[in-house]
């Protein structure tokens, strides 16, 4: 269970996270959304520790995120950000058996060679172990930072926007990868994601941000909704519901003055 | 394998050539048959002029692929990092101020300035938008010409510019035995970082990166750059800087092996000590009987490599 009380982060005069008070339950898949500077990335990255929080609490399974010893978290709670730039040479292997870093500490175990094999298995990378991060495509880069992230295998796992630069057919493989994680490895995901048609599809619980406060939050079905959407996004969205999931469709808007 | 075990024979090969390369004349059958006069100039200068030779190559590559995993730069080393030039003014302010201390205490000094002068350069990078790769060594650069320039006034009002060549032009004509040991210390200190080589590595993927696997992100800084720090101060003052070394060397073994350090010390090191046994060889055999400095030497050969570095293709993506 992920605890967040009073939660603020200001930037000078600017204040992006407002006082977010929020509990996100142990297991399944969490989608935050809300349109930019809603502090989404922000809260998400606090909850990482990447990010100082101004003021407030988050506790992870209990631990003080700001407190608790980093190498500690580390097993229990994984972040991959938006930006991975790597400047370094490594081949997909060495970055996903650095996700043992935290348990093995460089000296990787047999233990940790059956992770490391199992998290290219699981992302579909085995044939590409040993080529170099800068000679993959941005999907195969993106899915070998998710790879090192499942083979740190932490029971909270944080992502940001993992869909950025993803083609569709590779969105919905991440996105299914998720559904994965969380029922058959028993992970909690909690993703920042901007489409809200496959926070509908794929998620158990959606928070939606705006201006740094949480202003709804429940199942797809209970945000899903033209009310919502105006609430959230500030827009008129149109709500079909076709195979069993609520699709919003949002692409002609009425001119406005 | 064959390449490694190629690389180690060349290597090999060098070593054995500087020890018979100079002057005197000193033949391997004559140290063979005994010759004390022999086995005098060998033991008093050439052996300790090849060791050095090897010494300093190992550790000022490997200080400059920790310079760049922790830069995150490819571009990145101690002579384009501002910390060779903080060295020497270091150095030059613990010969104005604490004559008549051991070499030792002016070396710690210059270490400290080293540090500053890296601590100085990550700062910068830290606060600016490097909006593209070559952007931190040109940062790099001018840190170092800023920090040089007050080195050279100072020299210059206290007349000791020939001091301030001699740390800043790499030269191994004046290695005689007792005169060099320092050197194994920062091949040692330099060593080191292979025992901490996946924290290096995990560093040089970034704060978030570092800190998401719980690692403690400064103090792994720090470490990496007192390493650095400590070796340029090293070699500054008992051979005076060899530029590029730092950048070739890394730069080769990574396209051979990639960056995980712990596999890429030991070729780096190899690679460092054997560029530097060819360029100081070619500086003792372009000119015979007289002598081009090492420093000159890598300066030419060294700043080729960089330019080919710069436009190959591999760097234009960052």
């Amino acid at each position: 269970m992920i605890e967040i009380r009073d939660v603020r982060k200001s930037y000078g005069d600017a204040t992006v996270v407002q006082g977010v008070n929020l509990t996100l339950p142990r297991g399944g898949v969490t989608a935050i959304i809300g349109p930019n500077g809603a502090g989404k990335s922000t809260l998400l990255t606090m909850i990482g520790r990447l990010l100082p929080m101004t003021s407030g609490q988050i506790l992870v399974d209990g631990m003080d995120v700001t407190h608790a010893a980093s190498n500690a978290l580390a097993r229990r709670l994984s972040i991959l950000r938006q930006d991975n730039h790597i400047a370094a040479r490594l081949t997909v292997r060495d970055l996903v058996a650095f996700g043992r870093y935290p348990h093995s500490h460089g000296r990787l175990t047999r233990e940790d060679g059956v992770h490391v094999a199992r998290a290219l298995e699981f992302l579909g990378l085995t044939h590409l172990a040993n080529r170099f991060l800068d000679e993959l495509s941005g999907g195969q880069r993106q899915r070998a930072h998710v790879a090192m992230v499942v083979c740190q295998d932490t029971d909270y796992i944080l992502l940001d926007e993992p869909l950025n630069n993803l083609d569709m057919k590779h969105a919905v493989g991440m996105m299914q990868l998720m559904r994965r994680m969380a029922d058959d490895l028993g992970k909690t995901i909690v993703v920042v994601l901007h489409d809200i048609n496959f926070a509908s599809c794929y998620a158990d619980h959606i928070v939606a941000m705006r201006d740094g406060r949480v202003i709804r939050k429940g199942a797809p079905a209970a945000i899903m909704t033209a009310d919502a959407m105006r609430a959230i996004y500030d827009i008129d969205m149109h709500i079909e519901e076709i195979g069993g999931d609520r699709i919003g469709v949002f692409y002609r808007q009425p001119a406005r003055d | 394998m064959t390449r490694t075990a190629a690389a180690v024979a060349v290597f090999l090969l060098l070593a054995v050539a500087s020890l018979f390369a100079g002057v005197s004349d000193l033949t391997p059958g004559a140290v063979l048959a005994g010759d004390p006069a022999a086995i005098n100039l060998l033991l008093t200068s050439r052996a300790p002029r090849t060791i050095a030779v090897v010494l300093a190559g190992g550790s000022v590559a490997i200080a400059g692929l920790i310079m760049q995993m922790l830069a995150r730069n490819r571009f990145a080393e101690p002579s384009t990092s501002g910390t060779v030039d903080a060295a020497s003014l270091g150095m030059l302010c613990a010969t104005l101020l604490l004559p008549d201390m051991p070499v030792i205490v002016k070396m710690m000094v210059a270490a400290a300035f080293a540090l500053a002068g890296a601590g100085l350069f990550m700062g910068v990078l830290a606060r600016i938008p490097l909006s593209s790769p070559l952007v931190t060594p040109l940062v790099g650069l001018m840190l170092g010409n800023v920090i040089g320039a007050a080195t050279s006034f100072i020299a210059y009002r206290y007349d000791l510019l020939q001091s301030l060549a001699a740390w800043s032009n790499g030269d191994f004509s004046t290695i005689l035995r007792g005169r060099y040991e320092l050197l194994w210390v920062a091949f040692a200190l330099a060593a080191l970082a292979w025992f901490t080589a996946d924290r290096l590595t995990v560093a040089g993927l970034g704060r978030d990166f570092s800190v998401n696997l719980g690692l403690n992100y400064r103090r792994v800084l720090l470490f990496g750059l007192s390493i650095v720090a400590m070796v340029t101060a090293m070699v500054v003052t008992t051979v005076g800087m060899i530029p590029f070394l730092g950048l070739a060397a890394p730069n080769l073994a990574s396209m051979a092996l990639g960056d995980n350090m712990r596999r890429a010390i030991p070729l780096t090191a190899l690679l460092g000590a054997g560029l530097a046994l060819a360029c100081d060889l070619l500086g003792r055999l372009v000119n015979y009987p007289f002598e081009i400095p090492i420093g000159t030497m890598m300066g030419v050969i060294g700043s080729v490599l960089f330019l080919y570095l710069l436009l190959g293709k591999r760097f234009r993506a960052g």
